[in-house]
This record gives structure tokens, C-alpha cells and sequence, in this order.
């Protein structure tokens, strides 16, 4: 029987629910209105004296770590997301968990892929009760289809790590793969036959676990250093043949989108950076690794070289676009969160300004200050907008759930928020009257980039103050709007949702968004 | 059981585009509907379908839509395409609302430096074209469209020009040779088709009758519409005929060269260099320039090399052609901006322009640099130096008040 929940109108006008996966939340009180009071989780106390002092910490398989760790019913395990569709831990450790007889586990990785698929046996058999994260691919199709037990509870980067340090969630075992490490548990992700860069994802479950397991398949004599995870925080260390497949993990080489549409719009969005007087010495951006992100940097970067002006520091999701801008002497520093090609890692290696960053140190709303507000301008993606500037990353406007919301919402905090998305998508158009689900609330979001014209929102009159000469095709949302409506013959019809919620969207401060209810059954 | 006819394209990978099957039948209409934005626009497909249907006056039998998210433009061009199939015979058409957008004029001197041809059966490369801003848009019916797809093509191609707003560059359409081409005409002349482009032209008489063809189908329907034309020389004979037919038509705007039947047809090939067609550009050039219209090159089709193509405009603007072809919108800007004029250029028309607006302030019948006279034509000449660096934001609009 589907558990029946109680809702609450938060102060973004959603009903939402009171009560998630048994523990009660908050509703979101605005931007600013939530502030929790009390201390941060931690983990137990430990003694040197229940470990090895030779700093051995092999253990001689997944299962025999599980084991000691202690796994039993119900316990939360933790992962991250480092190898992308590469990992080849995940598995192991769910079959493993499943032949020592545990049921009703959850796990709580920072992302799943499509090479989790096998792990929907573990669900429907009851040894995983369900998933909190980001769920793409295989995963997220089931969670959608109202199949998981529980919700899916969509968090930010910064999001997951205010999770775990305020105690919302209580990591048992945490796991983490790592490229190369060294028996005592010291890890690094920037080398090794499973390179990933940076495991920054894996830090705070490092920090918070009650038991931390490592998994390497490149074990080094101590020290392994840079130790990004120290091994002062794991409990057990366990040598696999091979924790990754390396061409999932990070691509070779980092392709531009050809699509003459979205190079039109990654170029209009460089020129109203320009144009906004935002491109100047000692400023800094952030753009991910999407096609349109990473035209924008490309653009952006020709424009700083003919301007002669030079960034103080940039934000990846690194890629060799930005690593040659930062040896080219465009930018004092990379600021990496997660690397996404093979040059990116071999920079992050090589030069001191390729700095290695975790959610905590970038995005965590939870702590004193953040790098996502002091950024000048950040470009992002979305699946939808709606006329007050609200934003949907998380489903589409058919109502399936599709992605994750990444660091999306902690970036929401630049100086300028910039959405380059097209126009329409085959048919259906980008910018609605109301977004199917609100992942980013209107007030953060600055600009929209269409290739039928730019929207500013009303908030910033400064940008429109300091854009209106620019020669830049400059218009209201609901212009845009109504042009794509005409093109694509009207306002499309609603999907029909049930009453019966799958997830949640959580806000970066831990209160309750929005909910996402399943799509009724096709015939 | 009667046989089931179909249009729109096949293959893996379709989008913005959709598949109709059409089974004439004698009881009752079946429509039936299966699209990737099914949940957004069930409703407004079937409303669109039975709509189009019935301006079609097709009131029984079975039509399948499989949908990839086309626009209705398309949706509707499908649909027709496929009742004509079956229906050779009928005259009706399903139009869609011809928009205010897509009613802009436009004139006999202004720049095509650009052309983008788009294949008339490939609607979703039509969406966005305008916004990548060429001189002018080639919604193509020859060689780009296969056979069997050409009464297909000549529908969608209608209905887009109909519909979609290309932002102010030149709507042509380059329609097929022979009879075909006069059928091309009947479908889209009546929706404001700025310039049509003949292929193959190889004598003044095909100008001829193909704007005697124009005329008729506008009178036929009461329409007053300016209609250019730009033949397009491919051969031999062409070219040697370039000046009768550039004399050919008062509304001729252009000459357009055809490289690759061009060189087929002397037996060589096409090389970088250019050599094989030195005499037929420079032929088309002259023939062009002494019937006062625009000499406009060639493609250029390697798509990756844009040095290559920096330097073939070169070439191109340096033996006189005003502009060329283009098969990616990529190829646009390095074309717009290779054509615009040097510094040099600019300072020299600007010294002429101001010497021209002084002899008029003055009352004089001519215009003098320093000791040399200046002759009408160069005058000309300069305004239109002036006005291309005015458009590619090399000078300001007020470079008079600036200057």
C-alpha cells in the first residue's frame, strides 16, 4: 500500500510534504528564512588503540570490510560519484551487503548512473529500501515510475553536504573508491589507472561516517599524497584488480557542440557578459562542461584575450578549455569541483593553481560563507524557465524526472545567474507559464539567453541599465514566450499527474522545495 | 484492401519531423496518433489533423501520424503530401495562417553576400536560419531533394514560407528545371517569395518563361507581388550565354555560378585553386556587371575549413562577385566579414562621400578629390562601401558626425 502523506503550501506556494522517508521536514521559508540552531553532527570517538600500529588497514574484500564494519538492516551507505558511469564498486558492494543477509539499506550516493542499473535486483528484493541522490539513467526511470520504496530526496552538492554536517542524514558505512591509495587509507583521485581527479564528493561522508571503507586498485607505499582523504578517517582499506573503467570516468578529450543554434547562444551569452561590464580584470566565472557552457568559456575566452583582461580565478568542472586558459595565463586559479577530462586531471597534477575543491569549501549554506555568491557570473543549464524566472532542472515538462540538480542551486548565488537554453526543444518550449518542478527560485535567476533574444529579470534593472546600448537583442520573457508559443502552435496541455509523490526537491539549506508527483500511466 | 501511401522521412535519428500513412477507405475516418510530445500535444495534433484533413475535403479512411515533435507547419505538409499521393488529381490545399512575420519585402540592390541553402525536405533546419542572419535564405527544391521527395518538398517549403519568420533575410527558393520547376512555381510563388532561383539556365528564353509562368499564376489569382529572379549558370552554354541572359528579365537581381556541373560539364574537375573556372566566373562577372546586377560566386564545401573558405572569398571578391553560396550557417560570418570592405576602402569612400555631399551643398554638377573628378558611378560605389562597413559594425551608423 502507498504510504499516504500530509502537505504543507511552503513559501514558494508549493504543497509539499511534511513528512519524507520518516523524518520530518521543513518546509522552504524562503531564501534567507530557514536558520537551524544546535551543533553539527560527528561521528564516534576512536581510539588508535582498535587499529593497527602499522597502519594496515587491508581488509581482504568488500565483504569481509562490510562485515566488520558492522552492516546490518537498515544501516544508510554512502558513496560518490568521482567515476561517473564508470564506477565499478557500486555493484560489488550491494551484492556483497546482499550475501551477508542485509536488507533495508539505503543508499545515499551523491549520484548514480546508468551503470547502476543492476542495483534495481537490490530493490525490488528489499536488500536496498531505497535511494537518496541524484539518479540518472535506468534509476532514475524506475524512481520515476513510482516503483522505489520511499522517495527519491533530490539534493544539491551543497545540499548533500548540509545533509550530512546538521545530521539529517547519518552515514554508517561510507565508501569510498579511490584512484590511488595507500594502506593506512590516505587517497587521491588525481592519479592512478582509475584517475578522476579530485574526490571532493567523498569528503564530508570521509568526515561524518561512523566507518569508512576505502576501495583502490592502485595501492602505494606510505605516504600516498596529496592525501585528499585522510586516512586518519578510515577504518578499513580494500585492494580491488579494479575499481574503474577509466574511459567512462573521464572522457579523452572534451568535444564542442557543432550545433551552429547552441554555438549562436553560447556567443550571445559571452557577448552580454561583455556587454554587462561583468568581463573585467580580476573577475571570475563558472561554467560546467555542458556544449553550450563550454562554447561560452571558448567565446569568452576570446574576448578576454582581445580585451586584455585577465580572470582572478575560474570554477569547473574542469576541462582542458579552461586548464589551457589557466596555463595560457587567462586565470590565476582553477577552482576544481569535479574534473571531466584526461587534461584536467593531469593539470590538477601539475600546476599549483589547479586547486582542488570540495562542496564544503564552495557550496555548503550551512558554514561561514560560500564561493558560489562571490562568483561574478555563473552559466548554467535548465530543462524549463518559467515567465517570473523560476527554474526546473530536475524534470521536464512532461513531468518525467530526468536529472539531478548537481551543484546547480549552490551556483544560483553568483552576482549574475545566466540560463543559455534554447528557445524550444524540438517541439516543446523552454519558457512556460509555470514550472513543472522549482528547483531554483525566480529572485536568483538574472538572465535568460535564447537564440530568439535575451530576458533579463526586472530585479536586475542594473544589467538592464548597463546592457540597454549593447546592440544585443534585448526582450521581455514574456515576448520571448509568446514567440515560441506561436511557433510551436500554443501553450501545451499539462501531463496528467497522480496524487502520489516521488521525490522531493530539497533547497541548499535542507527545507522542502518542491515535491514530484508520478505521471500517470500511459494506456 | 487499398493501398497505404506515406511521406516524411525515414531512418533512426528523426526530430522536428513526422511520418503520416494515409489507407484511402470508403466508411469512416481513423485517425491515429503516436508522438515523442504526446503528453503536451495530443489534443492540439488531433485538432490540427482533423482540420487539416477536412480544408482537404478528406472525410474517410485511415491516417497514422508518428510524430517527432514537428512543428504543425510541417505536420500539416506531411499530411498533404501523403493525401496527394494517393490524390494526384486534387486541387484543394491546407494552408497554414500566413504570419505577419513572414510578409517583410525585399529590394532590388540589397546585399547578398550570403546565401544559405537549406534542402527543402529538412524542416528542422529551417526553425532557426534566420537567427544566424544570411543576406538571404535558399529554401532549395533541386539537387538537394531526392526524386521522390520533390512534391513533398514543394509543400513544406510553402507552408514554412508561410509560417516562419527568417528575420529579414531574402526568402528564395530555388525551384527544379523543366516542368517540374513550373509546378515548383504553382505551390510557393503566392507566399512572398522574394527571388527565384533558376538552375541550369542556359538561354535568355528560360528567364522568359519562367516569368511569363509567374505572371500568369499572379494574375490568375489577382495577386500584385515583386518577384526577382537570379539564374544560376552551370555549363558551357551558360556562360557563354551570360549576357543575353542577365539582359534577360528587368526584375533579374543576380547571376549565381554553379561550380560543379560548371566544371563537370567543360570535363574536369573542381580544384582549390580555381584555375578550370578562371573564364566563367570572370564571363559572369562582366555579363552581371554590364546588365547592372549582382555577380554572386559559387559554394564553398569543405564546412570545417573556414581558412579555406577566408581565402576562396578573397579570391571571389577580389575577381568582382558580390557575394556567394553557403551550405552552413557557420560559413556566414567568415563570408560577411571577408567581404567587408579594407580600411582603406572605408577612408577612400568616406573621402568621396564627403566630397559628393560637399559639391551638392555647393551646387556643383561634379564631384572633385583634390584635383581628380570623381564619375557617378564611383560615387555609388562608395555609399555602398560606407553602408556594408555600417553593417558589419565596422563604422558607426553617424560616422558623418563622428568623422
Amino acid at each position: 500500500m502507498k504510504k499516504k502523506y500530509e502537505f504543507v503550501k511552503n513559501a514558494a506556494g508549493r504543497m509539499v510534504p511534511t513528512e519524507v522517508n520518516g523524518k520530518a521536514q521543513f518546509p522552504f521559508q524562503g531564501i534567507h528564512g530557514y536558520k537551524p540552531t544546535g551543533r553539527k553532527a560527528a561521528p564516534p570517538v576512536s581510539s588508535c588503540s582498535d587499529y593497527p600500529m602499522d597502519g594496515n588497514k587491508i581488509v581482504g574484500s568488500i565483504k569481509a570490510a562490510l562485515e566488520q564494519a558492522g552492516l546490518k538492516k537498515g544501516m544508510t551507505i554512502s558513496s560518490h560519484h568521482h567515476f561517473r558511469n564508470g564506477d565499478l564498486v557500486m555493484n560489488q558492494v550491494f551484492d556483497a551487503a546482499a550475501e551477508l543477509g542485509a536488507k533495508d539499506l539505503m543508499w545515499f550516493p551523491s549520484a548514480a548512473f546508468p551503470c547502476h542499473e543492476p542495483l534495481i535486483k537490490h530493490l525490488e528484493s528489499g536488500v536496498i529500501h531505497h535511494i537518496e541522490g541524484s539518479l540518472n539513467g535506468p534509476l532514475g526511470k524506475y524512481a520515476s515510475e513510482g516503483k522505489m520504496n520511499g522517495l527519491a530526496v533530490l539534493r544539491s552538492h551543497g545540499g548533500r553536504w548540509q545533509a550530512i554536517q546538521d545530521g539529517e542524514v547519518h552515514i554508517d558505512i561510507a565508501i569510498i573508491a579511490a584512484p590511488t591509495a595507500d594502506a593506512f587509507g590516505n587517497s587521491t583521485g588525481d592519479r592512478g589507472p582509475s584517475a578522476c581527479g579530485l574526490l571532493g564528493f567523498g569528503l564530508a561522508d570521509s568526515m561524518y561516517a561512523d566507518k569508512v571503507i576505502v576501495v583502490t586498485d592502485n595501492l602505494v607505499p606510505f605516504p600516498c599524497y596529496p592525501w585528499q582523504i585522510q586516512g586518519q578517517n578510515v577504518d578499513y582499506v580494500v585492494v580491488l584488480d579494479k575499481v574503474g573503467a577509466p574511459e567512462k570516468i573521464v572522457s579523452g578529450t572534451t568535444e564542442l557542440t557543432r550545433s551552429p543554434d547552441r554555438l549562436y547562444i553560447s556567443e550571445l551569452t559571452a557577448k552580454f557578459v561583455r556587454a554587462a561590464g561583468i568581463m573585467k580584470d580580476g573577475f571570475s566565472f563558472q561554467a560546467g562542461a555542458g556544449g553550450t557552457a563550454l562554447a561560452f568559456a571558448i567565446y569568452l575566452k576570446e574576448m578576454m584575450i582581445e580585451a586584455g583582461v585577465k580572470a582572478r580565478f575560474v570554477r569547473g568542472g574542469s576541462t582542458k578549455y579552461l586548464v589551457e586558459m589557466l596555463e595560457e595565463g587567462l586565470t590565476d586559479y582553477i577552482l576544481d569541483g569535479q574534473t571531466f577530462d584526461l587534461e584536467g586531471v593531469r593539470s590538477m597534477r601539475e600546476n599549483e593553481g589547479h586547486v582542488n575543491t570540495s562542496p564544503f569549501t564552495s557550496y555548503n549554506w550551512h558554514g561561514k560563507g560560500n564561493f558560489a555568491s562571490m562568483l561574478d557570473v555563473v552559466v548554467l543549464g535548465a530543462t524549463e524557465v518559467d515567465v517570473n524566472f523560476n527554474a526546473n532542472v530536475v524534470t521536464h515538462s512532461d513531468g518525467q524526472m530526468l536529472h539531478g540538480i548537481g551543484g546547480w542551486q549552490n551556483c544560483l548565488f553568483s552576482k549574475c545567474t545566466i540560463l543559455p537554453i534554447p528557445a524550444f526543444r524540438d517541439r516543446i518550449p523552454v519558457i512556460v507559464d509555470q514550472v513543472t518542478t522549482l528547483v531554483g527560485p525566480g529572485e536568483l535567476i538574472d538572465v535568460i539567453v535564447t537564440e530568439r533574444g535575451i530576458a533579463i529579470n526586472p530585479l536586475r534593472t542594473d544589467l538592464i541599465e548597463a546592457t540597454k546600448d549593447s546592440g544585443l537583442l534585448i526582450r521581455t520573457i514574456q515576448e520571448l514566450k509568446a514567440e515560441i508559443d506561436d511557433l510551436v502552435g500554443g501553450i501545451p496541455q499539462k501531463p496528467r499527474l497522480t496524487d502520489e509523490p516521488i521525490g522531493v526537491v530539497k533547497w541548499v539549506d535542507g527545507t522542502v522545495l518542491d515535491v514530484i508527483f508520478r505521471i500517470e500511466d500511459r494506456r | 484492401m487499398s493501398k497505404m501511401f506515406q511521406a516524411g522521412p525515414t531512418g533512426e535519428t528523426i526530430r522536428s519531423d513526422c511520418q503520416v500513412f494515409y489507407t484511402p477507405g470508403s466508411d469512416t475516418l481513423r485517425i491515429e496518433l503516436k508522438s515523442r510530445v504526446e503528453v503536451l500535444f495530443s489534443e492540439s495534433i488531433k485538432n490540427l489533423v482533423e482540420l487539416t484533413l477536412s480544408s482537404l475535403g478528406i472525410k474517410t479512411g485511415s491516417v497514422s501520424i508518428v510524430d517527432f515533435g514537428a512543428l504543425p507547419f510541417v505536420m500539416m505538409a506531411q499530411i498533404e503530401t501523403a493525401i496527394k499521393r494517393a490524390h494526384p488529381e486534387l486541387k484543394r490545399e491546407a494552408l497554414p495562417d500566413f504570419k505577419e512575420h513572414a510578409k517583410y519585402a525585399s529590394s532590388f540592390g540589397r546585399f547578398r553576400r550570403s546565401r544559405l541553402y537549406l534542402p527543402g525536405n529538412q524542416p528542422k533546419l529551417f526553425l532557426n536560419a534566420g537567427i544566424h542572419k544570411p543576406d538571404c535564405i535558399i529554401l532549395d527544391l533541386e539537387d538537394s531533394v531526392p526524386p521522390a521527395e520533390k512534391d513533398g518538398a514543394r509543400l513544406m517549403v510553402r507552408n514554412a514560407l508561410r509560417t516562419l519568420d527568417f528575420f529579414g533575410s531574402e526568402r528564395m527558393v530555388r525551384i527544379n528545371q523543366g516542368a517540374l520547376g513550373m509546378e515548383d512555381l504553382e505551390a510557393i510563388i503566392r507566399h512572398n517569395v522574394h527571388t527565384v532561383l533558376l538552375p541550369k539556365t542556359e538561354s535568355a528564353d528560360q528567364v522568359i518563361a519562367m516569368e511569363a509562368k509567374v505572371n500568369e499564376i499572379l494574375k490568375s489569382k489577382g495577386l500584385k507581388q515583386q518577384i526577382y529572379y537570379m539564374p544560376i549558370l552551370e555549363s558551357a552554354t551558360g556562360v557563354l550565354n551570360a549576357r543575353e541572359i542577365a539582359m534577360a528579365s528587368k526584375n533579374n537581381v543576380g547571376l549565381a555560378m554553379g561550380l560543379e556541373d560548371y566544371t563537370a560539364d567543360i570535363g574536369t574537375q573542381r580544384t582549390l585553386e580555381g584555375k578550370e573556372s578562371f573564364f566563367a566566373r570572370s564571363m559572369l562577372v562582366n555579363a552581371a556587371r554590364a546588365a547592372g546586377i549582382q555577380p554572386i560566386d559559387t559554394v564553398f564545401s569543405d564546412v570545417s575549413d573556414e581558412k579555406a573558405l577566408r581565402a576562396s572569398v578573397q579570391t571571389t571578391k577580389s575577381m568582382g562577385f558580390d557575394g556567394m553560396g553557403c551550405i552552413h550557417p557557420r560559413q556566414i560570418r567568415p563570408i560577411h566579414e571577408e567581404f567587408a570592405p579594407t580600411e582603406l576602402e572605408i577612408t577612400k569612400a568616406k573621402t568621396i562621400i564627403m566630397a559628393a555631399d560637399e559639391a551638392e551643398a555647393r551646387g556643383l554638377g561634379v564631384v572633385a578629390v583634390g584635383s581628380k573628378m570623381i564619375d557617378p558611378p564611383v560615387v555609388k560605389r562608395a555609399e555602398r562601401t560606407i553602408k556594408m562597413a555600417v553593417d558589419t559594425g565596422l563604422i558607426p551608423k553617424n560616422w558623418k558626425e563622428q568623422d
